[in-house]
């Protein structure tokens, strides 16, 4: 899972350094987009789900698919109430099950649409990130493939995204557990000729 | 009507109409038809040797698509075409008016049409009507100066750039360029990029759909690869064909009438005047 480590106010690029992929849990990741209060708020009821669930002490965790299925309904109650909590919200992880290994990779939004699939994008991600990731994610990638895809994406929404900034975390959920790597940029290219003097066929023009 | 002057027209759109219709709307609830805009991904890019345009097929009203297999890449010159996205009345009345503007201007110089010219006289054009023509499009072609590409908006900005997109199927087409786009591309290699942008439209937008169109256009040769991606082909029709023999329906009654005239001509009478 990848995000960028801006939040912004209106307009303004207010935080530039905001976490917004947070581990969940032995085996969740979550990240997310919209209202950035309303992201704490859930962490927030996450955290007392995940407490009251160690305080069983039965030896079980929530794995991602039950914590998937606890912030649909909270999501889908708010928006009946019209009080939602306006976010997108991507929710990853991996726990072993009767079958083995089960990876697991969902969404839910601010009104409570929710769904699993291969590859999740939020926002601008919708328009610029899922249409590569259709065409080039395929079933077992390497962790290296995985992030160099996850890359391409993040380069195009810099570009044509006016909210991004060039400043991103990656994390990783395994068997092992879970790992936010520290933030780092990537390296952009504005040498194209046809940039340089646009107006070279036409001297004068606009 | 004393004291009236006639005032010669400045050309633009005349909105004297304005504040009538908009008392009809309230007053008398009149409602105001709305426009048809077409669903569209259309793109364009500068290879080493020229440049390749691209469209999808797709003309859609509202929700239906309206023509399956339509042509969004117009002629404007033998050396520059045009794509067009938006309002399609307004995309094809636009450059086929500017088409005839550089016909008219090559009578007059003896020379081939440059691109400019054409950005030129598109852009004062839609500038003139302050956005209402709704035409967004994306204009290429090689002339004297080299390749040339440019998008037109329809309130009358352009840029040149490299590599454009433009339509609701610009972004997923975009994110293809943005990631795969490289300088002095070959002509393989163009093709082969701007098919998977439209593709990647076709495939991700609701507006665009059916087939792929691309056009090269290098220093003294066009050509127009009409159709040149089919990947939406009509699945599921019957390969037997379809045959209805006698007595498939059954028939419940048969009545038939004659279709000879009822009518007695009298012979001689008047004949027609010449």
């Amino acid at each position: 899972m990848a995000s960028d480590t801006g939040a912004s106010y209106g307009s303004t690029l207010r935080y530039k350094s905001v976490e917004r992929i947070k581990a969940v849990g032995k085996h969740s990741l979550i990240g997310a987009s919209g209202e950035f209060s309303d992201f704490q708020e859930i962490l927030r009821y996450l955290d007392e789900l995940t407490l009251s669930d160690h305080m069983w002490d039965d030896g079980n965790s929530l794995g991602p698919k039950e914590i998937h299925s606890y912030l649909t309904r909270v999501m889908y109650n708010r928006r009946n109430k019209f009080d939602p909590l306006w976010n997108s919200l991507v929710l990853g992880g991996v726990k072993k099950g009767p079958k083995g290994e089960e990876k697991y990779l969902g969404m839910v939004n601010m009104i409570g649409t929710h769904f699993e699939e291969n590859h999740i994008a939020t926002g601008f991600g919708n328009h610029l990130a899922i249409p590569i990731l259709r065409a080039e994610w395929h079933e077992d990638m390497t962790f290296e493939e995985a992030v160099k895809l996850v890359e391409k994406c993040l380069l195009v929404l810099l570009y044509r995204d006016r909210s991004s900034i060039n400043k991103f975390q990656i994390a990783k959920i395994t068997t092992e557990g879970a790992t936010i790597y520290p933030p780092y940029s990537l390296k952009t290219y504005w040498g194209f000729a046809h940039f340089e003097n646009p107006a070279q066929g036409a001297v004068g023009s606009w | 009507m004393a004291g009236y002057m006639e005032l010669p027209t400045k050309g633009g759109f005349d909105f004297g109409l304005c504040r009538r219709n908009e008392s009809l709307a309230e007053k008398k609830g009149l409602k105001i038809p709305g426009f048809l805009k077409t669903g569209t991904t259309i793109v364009g890019l500068v290879f080493k040797d020229g440049v390749v345009l691209g469209a999808d097929t797709r003309a859609t009203e509202g929700p239906i698509v309206a023509d399956k297999n339509c042509e969004k890449i117009h002629f404007m010159a033998p050396n520059i075409y045009c794509c067009g996205a938006g309002t399609a009345a307004d995309t094809e009345a636009v450059t086929d008016m500017v088409s005839s503007q550089l016909q008219l201007h090559r009578y007059a110089t003896g020379r081939e049409s440059r691109v400019v010219t054409a950005l030129s006289l598109l852009k004062s054009h839609l500038f003139k009507y302050q956005g209402h023509v709704s035409a967004a499009l994306v204009l290429g072609g090689v002339d004297y100066t080299g390749p040339h590409l440019h998008t037109v908006y329809p309130h009358g900005s352009t840029d040149t750039l490299p590599f454009a997109t433009m339509g609701s199927g610009s972004l997923a087409a975009m994110s293809v360029f943005e990631s795969k786009y490289k300088e002095g591309l070959t002509r393989e290699e163009g093709i082969d990029l701007v098919a998977q942008a439209i593709s990647a439209g076709v495939f991700n937008d609701l507006g665009s759909g059916s087939n792929v169109d691309v056009c090269v256009i290098t220093k003294g040769k066009t050509e127009y690869l009409r159709n040149h991606l089919l990947p939406n082909p009509r699945t599921y029709v019957s390969s037997k064909g379809y045959s209805f023999t006698k007595g498939q329906t059954e028939v419940l009654y048969t009545k038939i009438t004659q279709l000879k005239p009822k009518v007695d001509v009298a012979e001689g009478g008047d004949a027609m005047e010449e």
